[in-house]
């Protein structure tokens, strides 16, 4: 490993080099082999406070990060919007601010509106990790996806991936063509042309609008949750409809590749973007992602806790 | 050139009052007014705050003297669309405050909007604004007043009482009346009371909560698009009514390259349409929003490279008739927000001389003489105000630019109450040095 690692935050993948990528990867491959441990726990972070910051609902990235940092020995702290005073009509600015006189170290926030993150990190000292902004990115579930294609394919580069699904609104969907792309792979947005955002091609991917299309071409398929209220949008004409055309079933995978992978970022819609035979079938890595997310985000937490205030 | 000006017979609503101090000679200035195409070095006599004369070599006498050497002297600059936030908003800006800032900007006179709290549909409220530029105001003030009742869009104002308490023009700026029919009605019954109707041109439905340029900065941003379609499908209703009814109308704040094309093209067809744009629309793309910096979130929203260098040849061929700021002041708690949650809108009076010059007529895209224009004869024609020309016998308002003055813009030295600017700390060539407002010197920089 050539590169080192000098970035204060993590607030998107667009932002990385490929050998940064890279060195998230690599230094989350030795952080997996201490969750296969009978005592699963590092003294790396110890002495340090990290803050779990979650203006949305999420049980599974937050439990990743919470669980990351204690693996890591570090301090934990949930504010979820539930129990802080946000509720109360708290600016971001003074919530950061209280959080900044605790000494905070890291910071990990989701947040509903895209870009809160970089708001965040300009306000303070303490480095900020973005579990999720808005339709901008989710660069932990972007490394995580990546980290569990190049533990299944052996590698990244030249694989046809799709993503299927509301490309539109995916912070998960955008971390994934980044890291993707910067890694060599061949990407494909698939959803109607209304859940495609506007050039998305300039981000280095092709666009399709039909599943059957692409599936017998891909060795990965990432499958986004749609969220029913688009309907109401105009977005699409009905969950039925979608169904027919995305859902992924054993029918229509009869045409793919042996070896197609396909992931989820969860939570599923069962029967509406994945059967349940496909999500518990044998092409699933499903779970294989959580587990991977862990050790990712122990990576990221722990390089980010490597890196001085000021830097960056 | 001296007919629009018998035309006018609009009492000047003056915030400063005429200076009655001794006499002011503005010497070896070079004189651009193109409203009477005059574009070379004279000297201009002031008088108990009216131009007295204007010819080349005036002895002084015990006048006070003002070197212009190497300055241009022009006509007051007018900026036709300026939020002063009062009433309702005061913590944003007040009519004291917002005038001062012009007055350091260049601006001798200005055109403030009605979105006011409570929005300015009444002649109370209107003899309120000018009861404050009266008394505090240090440019002079004209009032725009709502087309609709509240900005709500249903009922029209009392255009007769508001034209009587001394509305100039009628906007529901901030948004578009959505109802075509209403806006009809309002178009048609306006020019009976002779109130020019200012159009914010914007499709609601294309562009309810949408947050910057639809593009592709807004696809890897996450943010949702305002598309160029929101305002241009505005516009041509607008101009589609102007030819139904033959009343002329101004669509103020334009951003895109369709627009452009639609008023060009229009304007051919002898349609009566006039617009202007902002020094916002002519410096900055939507590249700027890349870090969520929310001092350039405004609407309309910052647009593509392609669509600035049509605002910039729209400049030049006439087809934009004006340069506007749309000052738009906000308080920094409330742009220190998320995205989503902050204001659209940004500062522009003091900066907007200085943007146009370094950007305009310093990179040599627009000469000195088509740029005075778009700040004098331009919206004095739209408005039909009796300000934009020196003239004798009028008052003496005037604006001395200094093309050779480099400045940087430092927002902690603004007169405005806010900081909402997107030019902090930009460096530039040329400035107002000088505001004069009825003979009265109300900004030096020399």
């Amino acid at each position: 490993m050539n590169t080192t690692w000098t970035k204060k935050n993590l607030l998107g993948l667009e932002e990385l080099s490929a050998e940064e990528i890279n060195l998230l990867l690599d230094t989350a491959d030795s952080f997996k082999e201490i969750s296969t441990r009978a005592i699963k726990k590092v003294p790396a972070l110890r002495g340090k406070t990290i803050v779990n910051l979650f203006f949305e609902p999420s049980t599974r990235t937050r439990t990743s990060f919470e669980l990351a940092a204690k693996r890591l020995s570090a301090d934990t702290v949930n504010i979820s919007v539930t129990t802080s005073s946000v509720v109360k009509g708290e600016s971001l600015v003074d919530t950061a601010r209280n959080l900044e006189s605790l000494k905070a170290d890291i910071i990990i926030m989701r947040h509903g509106i895209s870009g809160a993150p970089y708001f965040l990190a300009r306000m303070i000292e303490a480095s900020v990790i973005n579990a999720g902004d808005g339709s901008h990115e989710h660069p932990t579930q972007g490394l995580l996806d990546l980290y569990t294609i190049k533990e299944r394919k052996g590698k990244i580069k030249g694989l046809k991936v799709a993503i299927v699904g509301d490309i539109l609104h995916s912070r998960v969907a955008r971390s994934n063509i980044w890291g993707l792309t910067k890694l060599g792979a061949d990407v494909t947005v698939v959803g109607p042309p209304t859940l495609i955002p506007v050039e998305a091609k300039r981000m280095g991917v092709k666009v399709c609008h039909r599943l059957e299309d692409v599936i017998a071409d891909i060795d990965v398929m990432n499958i986004l949750r749609i969220q029913r209220e688009r309907q109401q949008g105009g977005l699409f004409p009905s969950i039925r409809e979608y169904s027919e055309l995305y859902c992924v079933t054993p029918e229509k995978l009869e045409k793919a590749k042996k070896d197609i992978m396909i992931m989820h970022p969860g939570p599923i819609n069962r029967g509406v973007e994945i059967s349940s035979a496909v999500a518990d079938g044998p092409y699933s890595v499903i779970l294989d992602q959580v587990t991977n997310g862990l050790a990712v985000r122990m990576a990221v937490l722990f390089l980010i806790a490597g890196t001085k205030p000021g830097e960056n | 050139m001296k007919k629009i000006d018998d035309q006018i017979s609009r009492p000047t609503k003056a915030g400063a009052t005429k200076s009655q101090q001794r006499s002011l000679l503005i010497k070896n200035g070079h004189v651009i007014d193109p409203v009477n195409n005059i574009d070379e070095k004279m000297d201009i006599l002031v008088q108990d705050g009216e131009i007295a004369k204007l010819s080349k070599d005036i002895k002084g006498g015990d006048s006070e003297i003002i070197d212009a050497k190497d300055k241009y002297v022009c006509p007051g600059f007018i900026d036709m669309h300026v939020h002063l936030r009062e009433p309702g908003r005061e913590d944003k800006e007040t009519i004291e405050s917002g005038t001062k800032a012009a007055a350091r900007g260049g601006f001798t006179c200005v055109l403030c909007m009605p979105n006011t709290q409570p929005p300015i549909d009444n002649e109370g409220i209107v003899e309120y604004v000018y009861k404050q530029a009266r008394e505090k105001g240090s440019v002079k003030v004209y009032c725009a007043a709502c087309i609709t009742k509240g900005r709500a869009g249903k009922e029209l104002t009392e255009m007769e009482m508001l034209a009587r308490a001394g509305a100039i023009a009628l906007t529901d700026d901030g948004g578009s009346v959505a109802d075509t029919q209403i806006m009809r009605r309002a178009m048609e019954y306006s020019s009976m009371c002779n109130l020019r109707i200012i159009a914010h041109s914007e499709d609601p439905s294309l562009s309810t909560g949408g947050q910057m340029n639809e593009g592709y900065t807004s696809t890897v941003l996450g943010l949702k698009g305002i598309p160029a379609a929101a305002e241009e499908l505005m516009v041509y209703r607008d101009i589609s009514l102007s030819k139904l009814t033959g009343v002329p109308i101004h669509i103020t704040h334009i951003s895109t390259k369709g627009t452009v094309e639609l008023i060009r093209n229009a304007k051919k067809s002898g349609i009566k349409v006039t617009c202007d744009t902002t020094p916002h629309y002519i410096a900055l793309t939507e590249e700027s929003l890349k870090t969520y910096d929310t001092n350039f979130k405004v609407n309309p929203p910052l647009r593509s490279k392609e669509d600035v260098v049509s605002i910039i040849e729209g400049l030049k061929d006439g087809t934009i008739d004006a340069i506007a700021t749309d000052h738009a002041p906000h308080t920094d708690y409330e742009k220190d927000s998320e995205f989503n949650d902050a204001p659209c809108g940004m500062i522009g009076l003091e900066t907007a001389v200085g943007i146009c010059l370094n950007e305009l007529v310093q990179k040599g895209v627009i000469n000195i003489s088509t740029l005075v224009s778009k700040f004098t004869k331009g919206p004095r024609e739209i408005l039909r105000i009796s300000n934009g020309a020196i003239l004798e016998g009028r008052d003496a308002d005037i604006t001395i630019l200094d093309l050779d003055k480099e400045w940087i813009v430092d927002k902690k030295k603004f007169q405005s109450k806010a900081r909402n600017t997107p030019f902090d700390t930009w460096k530039l060539k040329g400035a107002a040095t000088m505001t004069i407002v009825a003979g009265k010197v109300v900004h030096s920089e020399f």
